[in-house]
């Protein structure tokens, strides 16, 4: 296998529950060492994605392979890859030395020295039990639990949602410490765009089961411009560009593109715009033809 | 060393934020050639920041040619920031402070001499791109 095998590769990917796609046509690649942040409005498939990563859930059409193998084919693959649930569940009877024991046993290349090491440089007593310890507490034990099985792809389905600002930024730091190691490769699903924004560089945006955005984030937002004018007939922008948002007053139009090219027009003024901002416009009802259609074959959610 | 900071709301790309903080600092004296700049884990896992964003300031450092990279070492800064363009700079900035009194003497707002600011850069900016 050759380095530039990428982390996570999807084709096609779908998964469909009675008549509903909880997921449909996802296409993506999740090159090795970036931290990719995966956002979507609640029900579009983020979990959904990282279980058929993970290999807890089997496809209904197409493939994805993690570093260049079948999700959870055999002790080898499930060695090289981390997985903390939403939640992050830990048995809550047990100590934290009982966990790292307990790894120790289950996990062919554990390394539980560099997690008693994370753990004491927060002041977490392993000989608490698990549910005694507060809920930032709790995440960063399972969090370290997980690294120490040396995974090569860490998929992290909401791990920071329950947690205040402060074990948040504890949290993602161990992580982006962790990343700084290298040869790790991080998915992490979060609504906290602000989080991402910072220890993210990739993103993957889903919407109505569908993948709407992935890519390295510097580079998604450079495509992407705010522009303001006057309320004038937009069928050149709408032609040249790909329009993800239009608001009209009265007198002025405002839009969301992602641009082919330079805006020629000078009535537009176009603005940069931030991550948050064009997550929510592409979330937005009126994104992108494509939501619509799926609305409608979806049913309501 | 120096210390970085982040502004989740300034809308400034985290690396670039990264970058104008160093420049920042070697425009008050504050890094000097020969300093090192924290360590990309140190500055990854403190600012809970992807380690990838720290790599990409520094490179770019690296490419203005104000720090360099030393294997297995760190990064460190290889210029001061020469004294003539704190000069220049400092000409300038009196020219636009005589200009924002004038401005003012105009019946000018703060908004006002932003668009008009504004306005000057985006021509020169076209001016240079045709």
């Amino acid at each position: 296998m050759s380095s530039t095998t990428a982390a996570i590769e999807a084709h096609g990917l779908g998964k469909r529950y009675g008549h509903r796609w909880a997921l449909a046509d996802c296409t993506l690649t999740i090159p090795t060492g970036h931290v990719a942040g995966l956002v979507g409005p609640n029900g579009a498939g983020k979990t959904t994605l990282i279980s058929l990563a993970t290999g807890m859930l089997a496809p209904t059409t197409g493939t994805v392979e993690v570093l260049g193998g079948a999700p959870a084919d055999g002790p080898d693959q499930l060695a090289r890859v981390g997985y903390v649930a939403q939640n992050t569940p830990t048995y809550a009877a047990l100590s934290v030395a009982d966990h790292l024991r307990l790894g120790a046993h289950m996990n062919p290349r554990w390394d539980g020295d560099s997690a008693r090491d994370r753990l004491s440089r927060l002041n977490i007593p392993l000989d608490a039990a698990v549910g005694t310890l507060s809920g930032g507490q709790r995440a960063q034990v399972a969090l370290a639990l997980t690294l120490a099985k040396r995974p090569k792809v860490l998929l992290l389905d909401e791990p920071v949602a329950a947690l205040d600002p402060l074990a948040r930024r504890h949290f993602l730091g161990t992580l982006a410490d962790a990343v700084a190691e290298g040869g790790l490769t991080v998915v992490l699903s979060s609504h906290l765009v602000a989080d991402l924004e910072r220890v993210c560089d990739h993103l993957i945006l889903l919407a109505s089961s569908r993948v709407q955005l992935c890519g390295d984030i510097d580079a998604l937002l450079a495509e992407h411009r705010v522009l303001v004018g006057p309320r004038k007939d937009t069928t050149a922008i709408e032609r040249d560009h790909t329009v993800v948002q239009t608001e009209r007053t009265a007198r002025q139009t405002t839009m969301l593109v992602r641009l082919n090219g330079p805006v020629a027009d000078p009535d537009w003024e176009a603005a940069d715009v931030g991550l948050e901002d064009m997550v929510l416009a592409y979330m937005g009802a009126d994104a992108a033809p494509a939501i619509a259609e799926l609305t409608a074959v979806g049913g309501q959610r | 060393m120096i210390e970085f900071h982040l502004n989740n709301r300034s809308g400034v790309a985290p690396y670039l934020q990264l970058i104008r903080q160093v420049r920042q600092a070697l425009r008050l004296g504050l890094l000097r050639a020969g300093d090192q700049l924290p360590t990309v884990k140190d500055v990854a896992g403190s600012l809970a920041i992807n380690p990838n964003t720290v790599l990409k300031a520094y490179r770019s450092l690296e490419y203005e040619g104000l720090a360099a990279a030393k294997p297995g070492v760190g990064t460190f800064v290889t210029k001061t920031v020469s004294d003539e363009s704190v000069v220049a700079h400092q000409r300038l900035s009196m020219e636009l402070s005589a200009w924002v009194g004038r401005a003012q003497q105009a019946g000018l707002d703060f908004e006002d001499m932003e668009a008009l600011f504004q306005r000057a850069a985006r021509a020169a900016a076209q001016e240079e791109a045709v």
